[in-house]
């Protein structure tokens, strides 16, 4: 573990963030927005594990946090499906676009 | 003294018998409504008759001076430790002969409007009204305090407004009745002001104690209001002269009379209850009420005894002119007024020079008889007529005997003709101004001769004149059927007011009502009464050529009039002079350019911050475009900038 330095991992969550935005912003697929979603979340996951380990080794804060990420997430797929469900209901479509009633 | 319990229930069973009847009657006994106002009313006639016989014959005397007894008071509101609005009954000459007038008088039309409102589909409304009006009418004369009269004087005036306006299907009802309440509202507005002077100056709203220190000249409180002016006139004369105004405009005296006439779109016996015998004497009783203190300031006496024989001539010149036979009454009513105004007016406090406020009170007394007699016996005929119009009626005499005798004995007493009691009263009002002011006693003495004139002109039209009544000759036998002259329940009232202005007259009515309490003697002087008497019969001569047969002579002496009768005929143009002001001048002067700020200054602002809300609605609603893409975008950007004033701004 010493031969890594911080940079890097920072790189990675960095590199992961964007993917994530980047996917929010091009897709129109609730789903695959959903997942973009997700690698945000994971980047901010990561972000902590490392702030964590390299800063103050002794602590425990980031890893408990990152869990709480977690728990959070897997509870906010759960809405975000339930939300899929009812638009795809309604629209029979889960595409964005197709649901913009809610507009002025 | 005894108990007094039994003299609350005076005014408070109209009030009871107004809510029963107001909030029941029309769902469950409408038939039932008039038996029930009229009975419970029979009990305060009674009630009345025996608190005037305790009062005046037992208890109200002590060392042979009527007292002034209060015979209940609760506090109402407590404005300071010596400001209060009580409500209290207060017991004394003219508030006992008020109460037993307006009972009295509240009961016989009670008992007419069985018979002449049969049928009537909102019957027990009109008896409603016709409590509530018995119960703020009774609650004015009793009023120990002056803003209690204040109360009740605005409940008689609402009171009046809903029976004036009671075929409120009918617009010139409603118009009548929209008129006769702003214009007495409109002098209300001086008596607030008038009583907030005397109040403000004499620091308490009792009657007694306001009395007692407004007329000891010594008083600190006297010589404040005395002292105090405003353009020149003193503060007392202003308060007396504005309570003054708001007893004009309620008993009808010019120039706040234009209502009176109108008034009389309501229902006949209403008019003869409200119109005639008791709402418009309030404001006589005002000034009898507060004569200590009127008398104390000869300007506002003037004032008084101006108005009111100046009402009293323009009423009894119009009233010549009138064709519709309540509008002479209302005229004549508003000159008899104006009678009692100038009585007043003439008056000094106490002793032999109190003889006008006497007077005053006695015509007032038989007045209230006489005039709801012909206003009953107007009703009477109206109910076979079916007009108001003098010329469709004629002949009379036959068809409806008690009718004409009654009516007959009315028109005498109003004439002054002894021995009816319009003679003494009358008698009493002319002797006192002759002694006070020679003027006033030659216009009273020329009105006394007019109102002969027109009563009897009133008289010779409808129940002589014409050979046979149209009536009769229409279809004889259907009309006999279908319109006996009224039932007994129409009759009776009749009959008994025909009475009571026969006697009233006899009543030694200087015995009891005195400014001071004190007894006056006063008897009718033989030679005294030659000239009113003979300038009466003269009237009365001049009425019997003009109209006892059917002829031209009365258009002929109208043509040779000319102006003057046209003017008469029109009132004296004193509605349109009302008209002009109030729609060219207060409506052009003041009222549009109110409207226009109203219109464009504070609507101009609302409007104006609507539209500014709108368009910055306009401006921005296209952000929110549905796009959920969007929608992240814009919360990144917020966040992006967010971290950015963290990192750099923020530290």
């Amino acid at each position: 573990m010493t031969g890594i330095p911080l940079t890097h991992i920072l790189f990675v969550s960095t590199a992961l963030f964007f993917i994530g935005m980047f996917g929010l912003f091009t897709r129109r697929n609730m789903i695959t927005m959903l997942m973009a979603v997700e690698l945000i979340l994971n980047s901010v996951n990561i972000n902590f594990i490392a702030f964590n380990k390299y800063l103050y080794p002794g602590k425990l804060d980031g890893v408990f946090f990152t869990i709480f990420i977690i728990t959070i997430a897997a509870a906010e797929a759960a809405v975000a499906i339930a939300i899929i469900i009812n638009l795809y209901r309604n629209h029979h479509s889960i595409d964005a676009e197709d649901a913009g009633e809610m507009k002025f | 003294m005894a108990s007094h319990i039994y003299l609350l229930l005076i005014p408070l069973l109209p009030l009871a018998s107004f809510l029963v009847l107001g909030l029941f009657g029309r769902k469950y006994f409408n038939s039932a409504a008039g038996v029930t106002g009229t009975l419970s009313l029979l009990l305060v006639t009674i009630l009345a008759l025996f608190a005037a016989k305790d009062y005046f014959l037992h208890t109200g005397k002590v060392n042979g001076i009527y007292q002034h007894v209060v015979a209940f008071k609760y506090t109402w509101l407590q404005f300071s430790p010596h400001i209060s609005i009580d409500m209290g009954f207060l017991l004394d000459p003219i508030s006992v002969m008020m109460i037993v007038i307006v009972s009295f008088i509240s009961l016989m039309v009670h008992l007419f409007s069985l018979g002449y409102m049969k049928g009537e589909t909102r019957l027990a409304t009109y008896y409603a009204f016709l409590s509530l009006f018995t119960f703020s009418m009774l609650g004015l004369v009793i009023s120990s305090n002056i803003f209690q009269l204040y109360i009740f004087w605005e409940l008689v005036g609402v009171s009046s407004y809903l029976l004036i306006g009671f075929y409120f299907d009918k617009p010139a009802a409603v118009a009548a009745s929209k008129k006769a309440f702003i214009v007495t509202r409109f002098a209300d507005l001086g008596f607030l002001v008038g009583i907030l002077i005397l109040a403000f100056n004499a620091e308490t709203l009792d009657f007694g104690i306001l009395i007692e220190r407004l007329t000891n000249a010594q008083s600190s409180w006297s010589i404040a209001i005395t002292s105090a002016s405003f353009l020149g006139i003193s503060a007392l004369t202003w308060g007396l002269v504005l309570v003054f105004a708001g007893g004009a405009g309620k008993s009808a005296m010019f120039p706040l009379h234009i209502w009176l006439p109108d008034a009389m779109e309501g229902p006949t016996p209403v008019s003869a209850l409200i119109h005639a015998a008791t709402m418009v004497v309030a404001g006589v009783y005002l000034v009898a009420r507060l004569f200590p203190v009127f008398s104390g300031d000869a300007a506002s006496l003037d004032i008084v005894a101006y108005v009111g024989i100046f009402s009293a001539l323009i009423a009894a010149v119009i009233a010549c002119t009138q064709t519709d036979i309540k509008r002479v009454l209302a005229y004549s009513t508003m000159s008899q007024i104006g009678y009692m105004m100038f009585a007043m007016g003439v008056s000094k406090y106490g002793g032999e020079d109190g003889l006008g406020y006497m007077a005053s009170m006695f015509h007032l007394f038989t007045h209230a008889f006489f005039k709801s007699l012909l206003f009953l016996g107007a009703g009477a005929i109206i109910h076979i007529v079916h007009s108001n119009e003098m010329k469709d009626m004629g002949g009379l005499r036959k068809l409806m005997p008690v009718t004409h005798a009654c009516f007959l004995i009315a028109c005498l007493a109003i004439a002054g003709i002894p021995p009816f009691s319009g003679f003494f009263s009358k008698e009493e009002i002319l002797t006192a101004a002759f002694h006070a002011n020679k003027f006033i006693y030659g216009a009273g003495l020329f009105v006394s001769g007019l109102t002969a004139f027109y009563m009897f002109r009133l008289y010779f039209s409808v129940f002589w004149n014409k050979k046979s009544s149209p009536l009769l000759t229409k279809n004889e036998d259907d009309v006999h059927h279908a319109h006996s002259e009224g039932t007994i329940t129409m009759k009776l009232p009749l009959l008994i007011l025909a009475a009571a202005a026969l006697l009233a007259g006899f009543v030694p009515f200087s015995k009891y009502v005195t400014a001071d309490g004190v007894p006056l003697e006063a008897g009718v002087d033989i030679f005294f009464s030659i000239a009113p008497v003979v300038l009466a019969l003269a009237g009365i001569a001049l009425a019997l050529v003009l109209y006892r047969k059917e002829n031209d002579r009365p258009v002929k002496m109208a043509s040779a009039l000319g102006g003057m009768y046209k003017a008469a005929h029109r009132k004296f143009y004193i509605d349109e002079i009302y008209l002009f002001i109030t729609k060219k001048i207060i409506f052009n002067c003041i009222g549009r350019p109110a409207a226009w700020i109203d219109k464009n200054i504070v609507d101009g602002l609302m409007n104006g911050i609507a539209a500014v809300t709108a368009g910055i609605a306009r401006l921005i609603k296209g952000i929110q475009s549905g796009k959920i893409q969007n929608y992240t975008l814009y919360f990144f950007a917020g966040i992006a900038g967010l971290a950015v004033m963290v990192i750099y701004l923020w530290r």
